[in-house]
């Protein structure tokens, strides 16, 4: 039997084509260099501080055997969230993928005859494409995050799974905001205190007028039932407190087995991904409690591909992801492509892995190659997702054209051999000696154009290593050569 | 002690300096290296562009030949972090394979861990710039053992190269698959190199240099790369850095 992968925004063009004109988009690589550089120093220095009592390590250690286990007894896991759920007040709902999910949404807010709701930013959310969703239903979703909301207002995507709108730097925001957020003042000025100022004031009438909410969530306790969501603006708390309903898309990764869990996790995410101690607001519901929060509570939990990933026991470990973003920060890629390359709201190295594998790797070929595997992503990951590994496994199932396979197959044939090797090497001397004396080569015939596009290239000199070995050695000279 | 040189397919043809280098240096450091003229390739390539079957017949094939031998050297950092690093789950359950890839150094780690050696003795008077190549690094966590020995050379001057954990942009097939990208990062490589005002960059591994070589030559930068055994090499009656180490002129 196959496992069905997963539907929504997690495909685009192929990674080069993508990345191409971004790399060329100069005012985009100011914003991510500024920015990732900003919050790359933010991080190093707060985990430097537990580094140094010895403590991160064993902490990373932790959050990588605890996901282990849980993706192992997920089955198990995953019910008995449902039964605490549920004996909590919850209402749990399963969805296949993200049509499934989309539809369990719209159908319990049209049940609810509301056409407005407000969000908390979710990743999970931009996954399955819910606005978008909600739209041709006839419902206005309003992104309370704010840099969700600037995305959204612009009518774009995010490029960042922590920081969305991190390809837009603030004099951008300011015109944005000036131009599409109703009652904004003409006087706005770009000074953040500003901007954030105009968008509290916006925010604060959909706040207290919307009867339904919708959010995701950063940690489902198996044991307790308890949803855990982290923010630093208070609007996603904004969100989980005043409505009446709430509804909450979950995958079913983020399972934690136990709530002293949370112990690990709440100390690994935050110093990961804004570059903080402890974030400013953890908001945690179990089910609906009488006069206190949301009364009607709804979790929607979503596979939408992630069976399929977790049937791989190399790939699983994408599953262990906590939506850090810390990869994303120290990738050279990412850096200089910005997210919108990987055609997923899932970008960056983890992106390269998740995407692919929820969707299967054939729809998806290009992510496990946008990668130079320099490892800083596995390097800095809370989780220790072991990047570099699953991107090469991956590329081991992408499918191939037929000139690089045929290329790749002759090679092996040549290394397996040699006299093959030596007759290989010899041919490779021989062909580039009428460019010798050039000593480089600056232009060469497609695959190789894609070097000499920026990049001369040596030729090989008349006697190779092994040459020079066999010559000494004759010459009885020790194959030594220095003359001591 | 029994060494073995792997020199690695892509040095055996493009860069035979480093390999007597390295030859030139254990002898005079007083130790015997032998060269197994069977070996071929280690299978990287292949094994992260995802063509596994491949490489694992290679594996196989590797441990056969360096099997006799004490210690395997090799030159290039991300060559023998293949072997270390990703040789045993390519034969998993072949003892073979496995002991001889843990019997697998990248040069500094035999120089430092195995023979205790501080000070090669080397002369080298330039300027000189030390990029940590990212497979060495992370995956070998060669730490500052090729910089330890670099510092004991005498007449070199060291310059610190700015972000020096920031990868060049090769990433084997990467350069090509991926061109902008790739020619993204180098560039920034390059432009911290270039900052230093050193007259030569090294480093551990010959591939990242042809590609940050590469850049600087196109851009006719004026700064050179070598590899850093050529550096630990060098003596006094060596004549300079361009002559005895760029071999029939082969620009990097």
């Amino acid at each position: 039997m196959t496992i069905p992968h997963g539907s929504g925004n997690l495909v685009g063009l192929p990674f080069p084509t993508a990345a191409k004109p971004r790399v060329r988009d100069i005012g985009l690589r100011a914003n991510l260099r500024r920015a990732t550089g900003t919050i790359r120093a933010k991080r190093a220095a707060v985990v430097e501080e537990v580094e140094r009592t010895g403590d991160w390590e064993p902490l990373r250690e932790a959050g990588r055997a605890i996901k282990a286990w849980t993706m192992r007894n997920l089955p198990e896991l995953l019910e008995r969230f449902e039964t605490a759920a549920t004996e909590a007040g919850a209402v749990v709902h399963w969805a296949r993928d993200a049509d499934e999910a989309n539809r369990i949404v719209g159908d319990l807010i049209r049940a609810r005859n509301q056409r407005e709701i407000v969000k908390v930013k979710s990743m999970a959310t931009q996954e399955i494409g819910l606005n978008e969703a909600l739209a041709a239903q006839g419902i206005e979703a309003t992104e309370t995050d704010l840099a969700e909301l600037i995305v959204q207002l612009a009518g774009d995507e995010p490029s960042h799974i922590l920081v969305p709108a991190i390809h837009k730097n603030r004099s951008e925001i300011r015109e944005l905001f000036a131009a599409r957020m109703p009652g904004t003042d003409a006087s706005l000025t770009d000074e953040p205190a500003a901007l954030a100022e105009a968008a509290r004031r916006h925010l604060r009438a959909k706040f207290l007028s919307a009867k339904v909410a919708v959010s995701g969530a950063n940690f489902a306790v198996a044991e307790t039932g308890t949803l855990v969501v982290v923010e630093s603006e208070g609007n996603g708390r904004m969100c989980l407190t005043l409505p009446e309903t709430l509804i909450s898309v979950v995958g079913v990764e983020k399972i934690l087995p136990r709530f002293a869990d949370l112990e690990v996790f709440l100390q690994l995410l935050p110093r990961s991904s804004t570059g903080e101690r402890m974030n400013p607001y953890t908001s945690m519901w179990t089910g609906a409690t009488d006069g206190d929060g949301p009364s009607d509570v709804h979790i929607v939990l979503i596979d939408n591909g992630r069976s399929a990933t977790l049937a791989d026991e190399v790939g699983r470990q994408a599953l262990h992801c906590i939506r850090c973003s810390a990869c994303l920060n120290v990738c050279p890629v990412y850096e200089r492509t910005g997210g919108h390359a990987y055609g997923s709201v899932y970008p960056g190295p983890i992106g390269a892995i998740l995407s692919p594998q929820l969707t299967g790797v054939a729809a998806n070929k290009s992510l496990p190659y946008a990668s130079s595997l320099c490892g800083a992503c596995y390097e800095v990951c809370p989780v220790k997702i072991n990047i570099p590994e699953v991107l090469v496994h991956l590329r081991q199932e992408a499918p191939k054209n037929a000139a690089e396979k045929s290329a790749m197959a002759t090679m092996g044939w040549v290394m397996r051999s040699r006299r093959r090797y030596e007759a290989g090497l010899r041919a490779a001397r021989m062909g580039s000696s009428p460019w010798r004396g050039k000593g480089s080569l600056s232009r060469l015939p497609w695959p190789m154009s894609g070097w000499t596009s920026s990049r001369d290239l040596p030729v090989p000199p008349r006697e190779s290593f092994r040459d020079w070995w066999k010559r000494e050695a004759a010459e009885g000279t020790g194959a030594n050569g220095e003359g001591e | 002690m029994r060494i073995a040189l792997f020199i690695t397919c892509v040095n055996d043809l493009m860069f035979p300096e480093t390999g007597k280098a390295v030859v030139r240096l254990l002898r005079r450091l007083g130790h015997d290296v032998d060269f197994p003229a069977e070996q071929t390739c280690c299978g990287q390539m292949h094994a992260n562009t995802g063509y596994r079957a491949e490489a694992v017949p290679l594996a196989k094939r590797f441990a056969g030949v360096f099997d006799p031998y004490d210690a395997i050297v090799s030159p290039s950092g991300s060559c023998a972090a293949m072997v270390r690093d990703s040789f045993p789950g390519l034969a998993p359950g072949d003892g073979r394979v496995a002991s001889v890839s843990a019997r697998t150094y990248e040069l500094s780690e035999l120089l430092v861990d195995v023979l205790g050696v501080t000070d090669t003795g080397a002369y080298f008077p330039h300027k000189v710039t030390y990029h940590p190549t990212c497979h060495g690094l992370r995956m070998l966590g060669l730490g500052d053992k090729p910089l330890s020995l670099l510092a004991n050379v005498r007449g070199i001057e060291l310059a610190d190269l700015p972000a020096p954990d920031e990868c060049c942009g090769f990433g084997g097939t990467f350069a090509v698959k991926n061109a902008e990208v790739s020619t993204a990062m180098l560039t920034d490589k390059c432009r911290n190199a270039l900052s230093t005002d050193a007259e030569i960059l090294a480093a551990a591994d010959n591939s990242c240099l042809t590609h940050i070589g590469g850049g600087l030559s196109r851009m006719r930068a004026g700064m050179r790369v070598m590899h850093y055994a050529e550096i630990l090499a060098a003596r006094e009656h060596d004549r300079g850095p361009s002559a005895g180490h760029t071999g029939e002129g082969v620009l990097r």
